[in-house]
């Protein structure tokens, strides 16, 4: 009797564990085994001294890459430049990168590498500055509120006169950027041409790499630290860079904020994680491991309604991170940018690290540089709208979010209603509606977006 | 400078037999001391009127504060060291017991790299290349001595790569090391190497310039017995040549050594290997209120570390060079 009970008790426990295994099957199609462990644990990321490198610090703070197994070092890189030849080269594993860096290199514009990302560490985060000269200048331009301050968004339309003035006088007006192939070029660009004024074209095909062909404002590159001894020595009347460099001209009188790249394009992407092919297809399970840990990196950053964040500006503040002074990271973090000196505004999300599927890296994030690269001749010939889907999806790595995410899910680490969209999400954000000069933007038809712009280059353009 | 026990506590001894003695305890021990007082009361005058908006200059206070951070900064990350690798091993352990296969590895310290470390990165780095670059150079130079062919195909080459600045050489020399040294997990860092090649092309020149000279101008009745015993060439080498060129060598490689410093500590600003340089590079990037205090810091590190080398070239001159008269300084 006692045997044929324990037997039938054996048949249900086998049977239950069957079916529990069978169902766990079921439940998580996209991963059905768990994730093995990485195969190389020691890694080496880059970064620039920028506030949005965020993640990536946490990550190694809080101890997520150590979850994963991964043992990280993180460094410092002197420009992007040298970041990006690190990454080619393998010095560098992983690094905290532009989002237009991965699309630049695999088109051949510069060094020609296949770089992917299967993660984007940020939306917004830039500011455009110029000297206290010209805001002085642009100032009156400006219709005021009722308190006196100035009307936010500044558009360009207001430094036109400006830009004019000493174009007549015969002095040119030069700004500064980051990198050619930076968020910042081509949110600088959308700024200015939104307001009548003339950028310049590339003309690579011509040896003309200076992008300052046609120009009303002369641009050029400048690293980011060395901008505002730059503007103040009078080399450039402005530029646009992400923080902490807007918040330290405010700081130090230097210069003064006049649009964040909030207010050109709500909730735009800024920077992507960098690595390449080759490493992603030899390390498939490292790859997915430390994307899970920049996940939880960014969910971090953003919980609670930004209640990390001090904590946060305290390990950015460190010397071998960001360095700069506490209260210069806090205002952007926290939720307050400083335009004019004392005039401080809400910008609640100047820097979204989760927030809005900020961690996805979406086809017309890819497809949106793609086009601006087109209208302004870094990309000298029309191509067709098969060609930029084409390359948004070598370059841009859903898939590898998508399994990350997932497993994530799956370990109970995070929850389902963290991603709301990963199931449905096809890599193409909707039509984008809140740029500052009000054109829509939709990915899926890029080269109708190239001929709406008044300024750039349109379809059938060439240099 | 030496006052013998014996002679102050012996016979008699007139106070005009001490004048010699004090006038050179002045200059040697007195004297440099009051320059330093009145040269930090420059600086320190002059730094306080030094005030933009990109920050204050730093006066020796602000030194002084940073290398107490500095330090402490360093002993806070040798205790985080510590609870990492407790972590690891507790780690380690958890997965042995899932994985029965797993080999143990124990993976050294992630952290930060701190002044201190930074130090010997750079120190490292310096006697690395500047050896590399004595092993290439004294050969070349005695090999350019004694042939006057030789010398005439090479000189023009030399004078020409002479000037030139480690930081035009540096691109070059990544992109060389970055297409042969490929390997998965390097032990030797290639930053390291990058910066001990731009260190040793640059260093190289006096060296080998100092040596070739001192070849030349050999004594010509040495050279005649040379000849007059048939000395077979690795001999006259090795018995006439070399020891007759040690104090031009000695004075080649005490330039080169301070050359090769000058250029790490520039090489490194751009060429990532964590030493002094990349310190400075950074700092410069942080922009906080210490940034600049901390930049002088290392200005003064520098400044001494590159002195102690000198001496160090200046002793080890004075022990095997047998012509004292060029080690006097």
């Amino acid at each position: 009797m006692k045997n044929s009970v324990r037997k039938i008790k054996q048949q249900v426990c086998q049977a239950v564990i069957s079916v529990s295994v069978a169902c766990s099957f079921i439940s998580s199609p996209i991963n059905a085994q768990a994730l093995g462990y990485p195969e190389k644990e020691e890694l080496t990321f880059g970064f620039i001294k920028l506030t949005d490198m965020a993640p990536i610090a946490i990550a190694y703070e809080k101890g997520f890459f150590e979850d994963e197994g991964l043992y990280v070092t993180i460094e410092a890189q002197a420009n992007w430049k040298v970041l990006l030849d690190g990454v080619i080269d393998g010095r560098l594993d992983g690094a905290h990168m532009l989002a237009g860096q991965p699309i630049a290199a695999n088109i051949g514009y510069g060094t020609k590498a296949e770089i992917i990302t299967p993660f984007s560490m940020d939306l917004n985060g830039n500011a455009i500055t110029v000297s206290n000269k010209v805001w002085q200048e642009m100032k009156v331009n400006i219709p005021k509120r009722q308190d006196g301050k100035p009307v936010h968004p500044i558009k360009a339309d207001s430094l036109k006169p400006v830009v004019e003035k000493y174009l007549d006088a015969g002095k040119p007006f030069k700004m500064g950027m980051v990198f050619p192939v930076s968020t910042h070029n081509y949110e600088l660009r959308y700024w200015l041409a939104a307001g009548g004024i003339h950028p310049g074209f590339y003309a690579p095909k011509k040896g003309d790499t200076s992008g300052q062909l046609k120009a009303d404002v002369l641009l050029s590159v400048t690293p980011p630290p060395q901008m505002p001894a730059t503007m103040e020595a009078g080399t450039i009347d402005g530029y646009c860079v992400g923080e902490p460099w807007n918040q330290q001209a405010v700081f130090k009188n230097i210069g003064v904020p006049v649009v964040t790249d909030y207010e050109i394009w709500k909730n735009n992407p800024e920077k992507v994680f960098g690595i390449t092919k080759q490493f992603a297809e030899k390390y498939p399970n490292t790859t997915i491991r430390l994307t899970r840990a920049l996940i939880r990196a960014a969910k971090w950053l953003d919980d609670n309604n930004n209640i990390n964040r001090p904590e946060a500006v305290k390990i950015l503040a460190q010397s071998n991170y960001v360095g700069a002074d506490y209260e210069v990271i806090a205002n952007s973090m926290t939720g307050t940018f400083e335009y004019e000196k004392g005039d401080k505004r809400a910008v609640p999300d100047f820097n979204v690290f989760f927030r809005y599927n900020a961690t996805y890296p979406y086809y017309s994030d890819a497809i949106w540089y793609l086009t601006q690269m087109r209208r302004w001749g870094q990309i000298s010939e029309d191509k067709s709208d098969a060609w930029y889907k084409e390359v948004a999806n070598k370059v841009y790595r859903p898939d590898i979010y998508k399994a990350a995410a997932q497993s994530l899910i799956d370990d109970k680490i995070m929850k389902a209603s963290d991603f709301p969209t990963l199931t449905t999400d096809d890599g193409f954000r909707g039509p984008q509606t809140h740029f500052i000069d009000g054109i829509v933007y939709d990915g899926n038809k890029p080269n109708e977006y190239i001929n709406k712009f008044a300024i750039g280059l349109k379809a059938g353009d060439k240099i | 400078m030496t006052i013998s026990i014996r002679k102050f506590v012996g016979t008699n001894v007139k106070i005009t037999d001490w004048m010699p003695r004090i006038s050179s305890l002045l200059t040697t021990l007195i004297m440099p001391f009051i320059g330093i007082i009145f040269f930090l009361f420059l600086w320190s005058l002059s730094a306080s009127y030094i005030d933009t908006s990109l920050g204050k200059f730093p006066g020796p206070s602000a030194v002084v504060t940073q290398v107490g951070n500095l330090y402490q900064e360093h002993i806070d990350e040798r205790s985080k060291e510590v609870i990492f690798y407790e972590r690891q091993e507790k780690r380690n352990l958890q997965r042995l017991a899932k994985d029965k296969n797993y080999v143990v590895k124990t993976r050294s310290y992630t952290g930060r790299k701190t002044f201190v470390d930074q130090i010997f990165t750079s120190l490292i780095t310096v006697i690395s290349g500047f050896i590399f670059a004595a092993i290439i150079a004294i050969p070349m130079g005695i090999a350019i001595g004694l042939s006057k062919t030789l010398n005439s195909a090479i000189n023009p080459i030399i004078q020409i790569f002479k000037p030139v600045s480690p930081l035009a050489w540096l691109p070059l020399v990544t992109m060389v090391v970055s297409a042969i040294y490929v390997s998965d997990d390097p032990m030797i860092a290639k930053s390291f190497v990058i910066s001990l090649i731009t260190v040793t092309l640059c260093c190289i020149w006096p060296m080998v310039i100092q040596t070739s000279v001192g070849v030349v101008s050999l004594n010509s009745d040495w050279v005649n017995v040379s000849r007059v015993l048939r000395l077979p060439a690795v001999t006259h080498i090795r018995k006439i040549v070399l020891p007759a060129t040690i104090p031009a060598i000695f004075t080649g490689m005490r330039t080169s050594l301070g050359i090769a410093w000058m250029v790490l500590i520039a090489a490194e600003m751009l060429a990532q290997n964590p030493g002094l340089g990349k310190f400075v590079w950074d700092e410069f990037q942080n922009g906080s209120s210490q940034s600049l205090s901390r930049i002088m810091t290392a200005v003064f590190v520098i400044g001494i570390i590159g002195f102690l080398l000198d001496r160090g070239m200046l002793f080890l001159q004075r022990t095997l060079s047998w012509d004292k008269s060029s080690a006097s300084r």
